[in-house]
């Protein structure tokens, strides 16, 4: 009954005699209707409300100027009156229909919207990808990804800030004096925090291989780059190359080589890359969704790249 | 398993894939790269697909393909390959078998 009167408030703004009328119409339906609007159950916005109310008004009031003119003459005219108190009655009659095949509408898109959620958690948990990206922009929800991919964001956030801690520690170490010993034990550090990254990596590519292969957790510079999940390592090398001076020729050798053999083994891991796209594609088309028998081989592909980057990271070290 | 110990004893590089294995394909790739034609298997095609898979499995392969023997030992998987390449061990292990490129 609160939602009612709330409503009518704006109405006053009319100053017709109508709403005031109608007040009583609609209160008067709404007892006698009882159980069906409960406040519970009533899921109607604001607004639509006051729409419906306004087009009521409307209805009523479109013979509103003549009213004025008989408001005061109200007694002269009975028939006039009946007349009027019968319009409202059909005006309010209407509303009142209108109203209930707008709930009875919300009624089953609300069901409905239960259904196909509880049939999504299903095809989810069967392992389906029910287009994970475009969910999670249409509907606005986040937790649409898996916990295991969730929790490899977070705890990547913290890998990153526990990275520049240690490269801010490596730049001020390197401007003073530091011992060998301290300075090979903080490289050591420093790698086994990009293995840690590995792993991270390896087991979120056991949750959702999609997720790993198109960096969902990078910037959208990294993105520009990537490789099977992260930087190609002939790429880092080249950009690191050039701050190893002095290298001593056998370092420069080794280097060289390695940057050779990096981009013989990118080319072929890239290669294998776009056949497995292509039998990927195939499958698709002849019906045959075979999502548990490529994964593996995409996890492989990732420990691939790990170890390439790897062998980088031992060349930084050798610097 | 005798076959698989005479296949992979055979002179030269040999690779034991599947057609449908994209792994397979990338170390085919990298060997033609090095300039190595490797005797290739598709197991997949011989009826005895999965004995093979067995042996290989037995004899230290953690995924039966690919399995790469060079001059027939066994070297491993794609991991071993591209590992023993990028610490520039695969060049010298396979330079005897490497085709004269004109």
């Amino acid at each position: 009954m609160n939602t009612t009167s709330t409503h009518f408030v704006p109405q006053r703004r009319f100053e017709t005699y109508e709403p005031l009328n109608q007040i009583g119409m609609w209160e008067e339906s709404f007892k006698n209707n009882g159980g069906l609007y409960t406040p519970g159950s009533i899921i109607i916005p604001t607004n639509e409300k006051t729409d419906s109310l306004s087009e009521d008004t409307s209805h009523g009031a479109e013979g509103t100027p003549h009213k004025f003119d008989q408001e005061a003459s109200t007694s002269r005219h009975p028939d006039k009156i009946q007349r009027r108190l019968a319009q409202n009655r059909e005006a309010a009659r209407k509303s009142r229909l209108r109203k209930k095949a707008y709930v009875q509408q919300l009624e089953t898109s609300r069901l409905k919207l239960i259904h196909l959620e509880q049939e999504l958690d299903r095809a989810r948990q069967q392992g389906f990808y029910v287009g994970n990206g475009v969910e999670s922009s249409a509907l606005g929800f986040s937790d649409n990804m898996s916990s295991g991919i969730v929790a490899f964001e977070m705890e990547y956030g913290h890998w990153v800030e526990e990275q520049n801690r240690q490269i801010c520690e490596l730049r001020t170490v390197l401007h003073g004096h530091v011992s060998d010993i301290e300075l090979r034990s903080l490289v050591e550090n420093a790698m086994k925090h990009y293995f840690q990254l590995f792993r991270m990596k390896s087991t979120a590519a056991k949750i959702d291989v999609f997720y790993v292969m198109s960096g969902m957790w990078k910037t959208s510079a990294e993105r520009f780059f990537l490789w099977i999940g992260g930087f190609r390592p002939s790429e880092l090398l080249k950009v690191l190359l050039p701050h190893f001076d002095p290298l001593t020729d056998q370092q420069l050798l080794d280097v060289c080589n390695l940057k050779q053999s990096c981009q013989q083994a990118e080319d072929a891991l890239s290669q294998g890359m776009e056949k497995l796209q292509h039998t990927l594609a195939e499958s698709v088309a002849a019906g045959r969704l075979g999502e548990g028998s490529y994964t593996p081989q995409m996890t492989c592909a990732m420990e691939r790249l790990e170890a390439l980057v790897s062998f980088v990271n031992q060349v930084r070290k050798k610097a | 398993m005798d076959k698989v110990v005479r296949m992979s004893s055979e002179k030269g590089v040999v690779i034991f894939s599947k057609s449908s294995c994209c792994l397979s394909y990338a170390v085919q790739v990298l060997f033609q790269d090095l300039g190595v034609h490797p005797t290739i298997h598709e197991i997949d095609k011989d009826v005895e697909c999965r004995e093979i898979e067995k042996a290989l499995m037995r004899l230290g392969c953690s995924t039966p393909v690919p399995a790469i023997f060079v001059g027939g030992k066994l070297i491993g998987s794609t991991n071993e390959v591209m590992s023993l390449h990028l610490s520039g061990s695969l060049v010298p292990l396979v330079k005897p078998f490497q085709a004269n490129l004109c």
